[in-house]
C-alpha cells in the first residue's frame, strides 16, 4: 500500500501519473496554499457524474450541508455549509480540488466539512471505510468537474 | 471484527418519515404541555455552558411528530410502558418477587431517572439506569440480566422515566462525578469517524440548522428512552450515541460502556433543567 503511494507520488512528480493512466494516490497528494492544480487521474472529471454524486446520499452528499439551485428538483438541501451558487466564480479549479480533497488544508483543521480523498490520521473509523478515502479518485475529478459548471 | 454494510449513508440522511412536514431553521415556540403539566423545554444554560439557552430535541420537531408527544393516548410508546408495569408485577427469579414486592407502586421511584446516571459507591463508577435494573434484577431477584436493548429493558427504562416526566435534569456534578463529566466532556468534543466530526460540530456549532433532511437540535437527552420513527419502537440513549457515531462513520462505544456512560453523564449536565420528557417521540 505505503509503496505503491510513494511510487505514484514519484509518477506523479515527473508528470507521468496521466502518462501512465494512474492515479495519485491520497497519501502521496499534496496540497500547497490551498491548491491542488493536479488531477488525481488521467481520464477527466464528469461533470454529469458529479452531479449525481454531489446529491448522492451515500457518495458525496455534499447536499447535505450544501443548497445549490442547480440541483432545485432534490429535497432538503443542507444549510450547514454556503450555499454553493456561483463556487466557480469564487475558486479556480486548484482550489475547488483542495477543497475537495481535504477541506481542512484550506478552511482549517476545525471545519465540519469532511476531507473526501484523505486516508490517515483518523480516530475510530469504522470497519469497512478504515483507510478508505470517502470518494475515489476520479470520483473526485467529477465533483470538481461539476463544481466548475457552477457559476453566475 | 464485525462485518458493516458499506451502504451506510453519509450521516442519518433519511430521517424522514413520508407525508412528515419538516421544521424550519430553529426552535419553533411551541409549548410542551402533557396532561395539563407544562415541561420545560428551554431554559437558560447552567454556568460555564457554551449555549445561552438550552432546548429539549421537541422543540425541532415537526407539529405532526410533537403531536404524538403530547398525547398518551397517541404516543407510540406507552405500549411498551404497559408492558413494563406487568414485568413490574411479575415474580421472578430464585426469589420469586416481583419488583413490586420491594418497591411498592412504581412511582416510588419518582425522580430516579432526573438524576442519571448515579454514583455506586461499591462499583466505585457512575450507573445508568439500565445498570441499576440488571443490578436489582440479579442481586435481588436472582433472575437473569436484561439485554441492554431488550424489549424488557426498553419497557422498564421507559416506565421508570416516566414516573420522573416534568421534573428537571439534575445529575450529580460533584465529588468523583466530576472526573467522569471531564472525561465524556473530551469525548464530546473530539473528532472521529471517516467524516472527521466531533458532538459539537452538530449539534453545538450547527443545531438549529438543516442537515439534509434532519433538523439539527442541541443532541439532548432528556426524552430517553426514546420512540423513533427510524427505529419503529423505542431505542435507549446509547443507541442515539451509537448511531450518530456511525452516521459519521465512526466505530461506536459499546452500550452501557465506560465510554458512553461518560458521555451520558457530561450531556446530563449540558442539559440541566430540562424536564425529563421519557418516553419522548422523535422521527
Ligand atoms: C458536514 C458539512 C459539509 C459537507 C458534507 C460538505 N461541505 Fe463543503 N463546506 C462546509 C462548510 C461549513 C464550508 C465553509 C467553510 C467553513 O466554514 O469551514 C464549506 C465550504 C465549501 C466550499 C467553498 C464554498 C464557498 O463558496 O465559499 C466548497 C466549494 C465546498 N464546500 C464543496 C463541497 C463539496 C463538493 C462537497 C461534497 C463532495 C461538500 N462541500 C460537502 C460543509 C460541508
Ligand atoms: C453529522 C452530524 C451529527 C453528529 C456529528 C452527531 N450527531 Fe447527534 N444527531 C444528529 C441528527 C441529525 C440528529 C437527529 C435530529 C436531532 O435531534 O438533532 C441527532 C440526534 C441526537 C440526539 C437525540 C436528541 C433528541 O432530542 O432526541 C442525541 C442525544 C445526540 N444526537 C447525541 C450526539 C452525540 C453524543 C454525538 C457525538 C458522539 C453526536 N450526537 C454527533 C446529527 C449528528
Amino acid at each position: 500500500m505505503k509503496a505503491t503511494g510513494a511510487a505514484l507520488a514519484a509518477l506523479a512528480a515527473l508528470g507521468l501519473a496521466a502518462a501512465a493512466g494512474a492515479e495519485t494516490a491520497p497519501d502521496a497528494v499534496q496540497i500547497t496554499d490551498g491548491t491542488l492544480a493536479a488531477p488525481l487521474t488521467a481520464e477527466p472529471g464528469d461533470a454529469a457524474r458529479g452531479r449525481q454524486l454531489f446529491a448522492g446520499r451515500k457518495q458525496g452528499n455534499c447536499l447535505a450541508c450544501h443548497a445549490n439551485s442547480d440541483l432545485a428538483d432534490e429535497p432538503f438541501h443542507g444549510e450547514v455549509g454556503p450555499p454553493l451558487d456561483g463556487a466557480a466564480d469564487r475558486w479556480s479549479e486548484a482550489e475547488l480540488r483542495a477543497i475537495v480533497v481535504n477541506s481542512k488544508e484550506v478552511f482549517g483543521d476545525q471545519t465540519i466539512m469532511p476531507a473526501f480523498y484523505r486516508v490517515s490520521g483518523f480516530n475510530r473509523p469504522l470497519g469497512d471505510f478504515a483507510g478508505k478515502p470517502i470518494l475515489t479518485a476520479q470520483q473526485v475529478e467529477d465533483v470538481v468537474a461539476y463544481l466548475r459548471t457552477l457559476k453566475e | 471484527m464485525t462485518p458493516i454494510k458499506t451502504a451506510i449513508a453519509l450521516f442519518a440522511g433519511t430521517g424522514l418519515v413520508a407525508g412528515l412536514a419538516v421544521a424550519g431553521p430553529g426552535p419553533d415556540e411551541d409549548q410542551l404541555v402533557i396532561e395539563g403539566e407544562t415541561l420545560i423545554t428551554e431554559v437558560a444554560a447552567p454556568e460555564d455552558h457554551p449555549l445561552d439557552t438550552i432546548y429539549s430535541g421537541w422543540r425541532f420537531r415537526s407539529d405532526e411528530t410533537q403531536a404524538l408527544e403530547i398525547d398518551d393516548f397517541e404516543n407510540p410508546a406507552m405500549v411498551a410502558v404497559e408492558y413494563g408495569l406487568d414485568l413490574w408485577d411479575t415474580a421472578a427469579g430464585s426469589s420469586e418477587k416481583s419488583c413490586a414486592d420491594c418497591h411498592g407502586d412504581v412511582d416510588s421511584l419518582a425522580g430516579l431517572r432526573a438524576n442519571m446516571p448515579k454514583w455506586n459507591e461499591a462499583a466505585g463508577q457512575p450507573w445508568s439506569l439500565e445498570h441499576w435494573i440488571n443490578w436489582s434484577i440479579t442481586e435481588h431477584q436472582g433472575a437473569e440480566p436484561w439485554k441492554w436493548e431488550s424489549e424488557e429493558m426498553l419497557a422498564m427504562t421507559a416506565l421508570i422515566g416516566l414516573q420522573s416526566r416534568g421534573m428537571p435534569m439534575t445529575v450529580e456534578t460533584e465529588g468523583p462525578m466530576a472526573d467522569w463529566i471531564a472525561r465524556g466532556k473530551e469525548l464530546y468534543y473530539t473528532r472521529v469517524g471517516q467524516l472527521d466530526m466531533a458532538c459539537n460540530q452538530c449539534h453545538e456549532d450547527n443545531w438549529g440548522q438543516m442537515i439534509r433532511a434532519d433538523h439539527l437540535s442541541q443532541g439532548m437527552i432528556n426524552g430517553f428512552p426514546t420512540y423513533r420513527f427510524k427505529w419503529s419502537g423505542l431505542g435507549s440513549l446509547h443507541r442515539r450515541f451509537s448511531g450518530c457515531m456511525k452516521n459519521i462513520r465512526a466505530k461506536p462505544y459499546k452500550r452501557g460502556s465506560d465510554e458512553f456512560v461518560a458521555l451520558e453523564a457530561y450531556l446530563a449536565a449540558r442539559g440541566a433543567g430540562l424536564s425529563i420528557e421519557t418516553p419522548a417521540v422523535r422521527n
